[in-house]
């Protein structure tokens, strides 16, 4: 039993390396997504204060919208800018509808008014589009759809050239939103926000501005996983569970963090993997996907109670 | 002039703590008892049975359990319906290995095993807050559904994987199974909702409760004050998976008869959730309004296209309640954030001092 849990891992491990590194760059191309969706629930939450439990839905919402306007004899590139239109609508929407009113009030309701803007968004889809399993345009959008396959150690490591893109655009996003936030004055204005409320809107920034535009964000990271994720898995309403697995990530990252969400999302990804792959389907039946993030997340907190990039929690009477 | 509280004098502190100060609240609740104990049973069909009276007091359970830890202790959790399986789940594996046991007792106690469950859980709230907690408990969630799929022994290795509910009999009556009648049901689930309540609505008003309610409003300055934030903590997480387990053994044998690990997966634990916020937090009745609305708008809004004769498919009406819920959800929380018990306390004020407005 202990070799099954503390050896025979290892050992296998070592025996095949190529398939090691297979495991390994599968994790990558998931945490590197997961990273993306926690990147947009933190600044919602930086911004708000608001726990962003729709990220999920936008997702697929961003998928569906995509890929009906092109079933309707939209050319594939027109189909994305429309979609990002689409999804601007609904930041402003969003802002003037739901957060608006609801400014001031404690936590746990603006929460629940996610998980309301969620149901609609469900329902509104299902509507529109249908719950039938969709398939992302894939080539149309000019995505490769081959695979590389290199022999590492007189092994086989087989790269979709899907991945490599995915993980491509999704680094190039994460460093323009960086740069974004670094370098320009509305990225400014986010942070600020996030840091400190009052002094922010003292200084002359524009809540309700920065509200748009951080739901803004949010769908166009929607959108880049949407596709991912969608070319990969099919779009379908299955795809909301990946915002499920952001959770951990801000959880393991901190939900204020930056870096926290990028690097939690890569661990997290990788480490479920590996786990799922050599010690769940051997020791457990497999599926351990499921919940070993959440789990993994909540040993972390256990000893750091803000995650590991968090800020200090400091508390007063 | 219903409710004119002229008159009623209290000459005694405890005669003011009462369970109910004013006359007019024990005669209204002598009606709703009349109601549900005499004119339902008499009137109701088996229709209404099952998908309005049954249905609303199980999730105003749950949703009570869910209330005593995020409403009255301050610790929000998202895996209420997790802990909803593991009564259902122990409660099933109680009447098939010992089939002499009354299937009440086996109901009411197999809420032990989730407050086990519950306070394991609950033991990294000592150290994790907010929302940090609430995905603690989205841990447990996927966890114990990951564990009632894969644990063969939990559903007696038969090949559907599902738990069905076997025929109980209790004095001769069958009360659970396919034999059981509705009504026979819904007698049974009114006792222990009423039991429960009751229990409930005396632990928030005592000592505990003044603790619960310390612990949530700020928990260091209630340490402070001498109150011991463990004790306080998993106290909560016991007795909310206690209610929680027993509205979930109830869920699977009084009203759905069976039960695949995924019935148990988030979408309920949102559920209840809703009902307790649209309800209110930090009530006890809140619950049974947060549920009446919950479980019964889908009911409402299924039935009108058919009412007025509008033709449009099922698929679409049930796509329409899921937005209607949403949108609704989103307008209470403008209106008021504090849930139905508050509007109901603001009409019965209003009520009391009526018709002089000052």
């Amino acid at each position: 039993m202990l070799n099954d849990i503390f050896i025979a891992p290892f050992a296998d491990m070592i025996a095949a390396p190529d398939f090691l590194l297979q495991v390994l760059w599968e994790g990558l191309v998931s945490g590197i997504l997961y990273a993306l969706i926690a990147l947009g629930f933190v600044l919602i939450f930086r911004s708000s204060r608001i726990f962003n439990f729709a990220q999920g839905i936008m997702v697929v919402f961003a998928a569906l919208t995509l890929v009906g306007l092109h079933a309707m004899g939209i050319p594939a590139w027109i189909s994305v800018a429309l979609t990002l239109g689409v999804m601007f609508i609904l930041a402003v929407s969003i802002e003037r509808i739901v957060l608006r009113p609801l400014v001031g009030q404690p936590d746990i309701i603006l929460f629940m008014a996610s998980i309301g803007i969620t149901l609609f968004l469900i329902g509104g889809g299902e509507i529109i589009f249908g719950g039938e399993n969709k398939v992302m345009i894939t080539e149309e959008l000019g995505i490769p759809t081959g695979d590389t396959v290199l022999e590492p150690w007189g092994g086989l490591l087989i790269l979709q050239h899907l991945d490599i893109t995915v993980v491509l655009v999704a680094s190039a996003l994460v460093a323009a939103l960086l740069a974004f936030l670094n370098y320009t004055q509305m990225g400014r204005a986010i942070r600020a926000l996030g840091d400190d409320h009052q002094a922010a809107l003292s200084v002359g920034i524009s809540l309700q501005t920065v509200w748009v535009l951080v739901w803004f964000i949010a769908g166009i990271i929607a959108l880049v996983t949407g596709i991912a994720w969608g070319a990969r898995a099919g779009v379908s309403f299955a795809l909301e569970v990946i915002a499920y697995k952001a959770l951990p990530v801000l959880m393991l990252g901190g939900l204020e963090s930056i870096t926290g969400a990028i690097i939690g999302g890569l661990l997290i990804g990788i480490l479920e993997k590996l786990f799922e792959i050599y010690w769940g389907q051997p020791l457990l039946g497999g599926n351990t996907e499921t919940w070993f993030a959440f789990v993994l997340a909540l040993f972390v907190l256990l000893f750091r109670p803000q995650g590991l990039f968090g800020e200090k929690i400091i508390e007063r009477v | 002039m219903l409710y004119r509280t002229a008159g009623q004098f209290k000459t005694s502190y405890n005669s003011d703590q009462a369970l109910f100060p004013i006359k007019q609240d024990a005669f209204l609740l002598g009606v709703i008892l009349l109601f549900a104990l005499v004119i339902f049973p008499l009137t109701a069909s088996e229709f209404t049975f099952q998908t309005i009276l049954i249905p609303i007091m199980i999730y105003s359970l749950a949703a009570l359990g869910l209330n005593i830890l995020t409403g009255f202790a301050g610790q929000l959790s998202l895996g209420t319906a997790a802990f909803m399986g593991v009564g259902a789940y122990a409660c099933y594996k109680m009447v098939t290995l010992m089939p002499w046991m009354n299937p009440i007792v086996a109901i009411l106690f197999s809420g032990v095993f989730s407050a086990g469950v519950g306070v394991a859980f609950g033991i990294p709230s000592l150290r994790i807050k907010g929302f940090y907690l609430a995905i603690a408990t989205l841990a447990a969630q996927f966890f114990l559904v990951w564990l009632f799929e894969k644990w063969a022994w939990l559903y007696n290795y038969n090949a559907s994987g599902a738990i069905q509910v076997p025929n109980l009999k209790m004095f001769g009556v069958y009360i659970a199974g396919p034999q059981a009648s509705s009504v026979v049901q819904y007698f049974v689930v009114l006792f222990i909702v009423s039991l429960l309540t009751m229990v409930c609505i005396n632990l928030t008003r005592g000592n505990l409760g003044r603790t619960w309610k310390a612990t949530r409003d700020m928990d260091i300055a209630a340490e402070l004050i001498g109150i011991n934030l463990m004790k306080s903590k998993l106290t909560a997480f016991a007795v909310s998976s206690y209610i929680v387990g027993v509205a979930g053994a109830l869920f699977v044998f009084m009203w759905r008869g069976a039960a695949e690990p995924n019935l148990f997966d988030i979408p309920l634990s949102f559920r209840v959730l809703f009902i307790a916020i649209i309800g209110g937090l930090g009530s006890v009745m809140g619950n049974f309004l947060g549920a009446i609305l919950i479980v019964g708008l889908p009911v409402v809004l299924n039935l009108l296209p058919a009412a007025l004769g509008i033709p449009i498919s099922s698929a679409t009406v049930e796509h329409l309640n899921i937005m209607c819920i949403g949108s609704l959800i989103i307008f209470f929380l403008i209106v008021e954030p504090h849930g139905l018990a508050q509007l109901w306390k603001l009409i019965r004020e209003k009520l009391i001092i009526w018709p002089f407005p000052h």
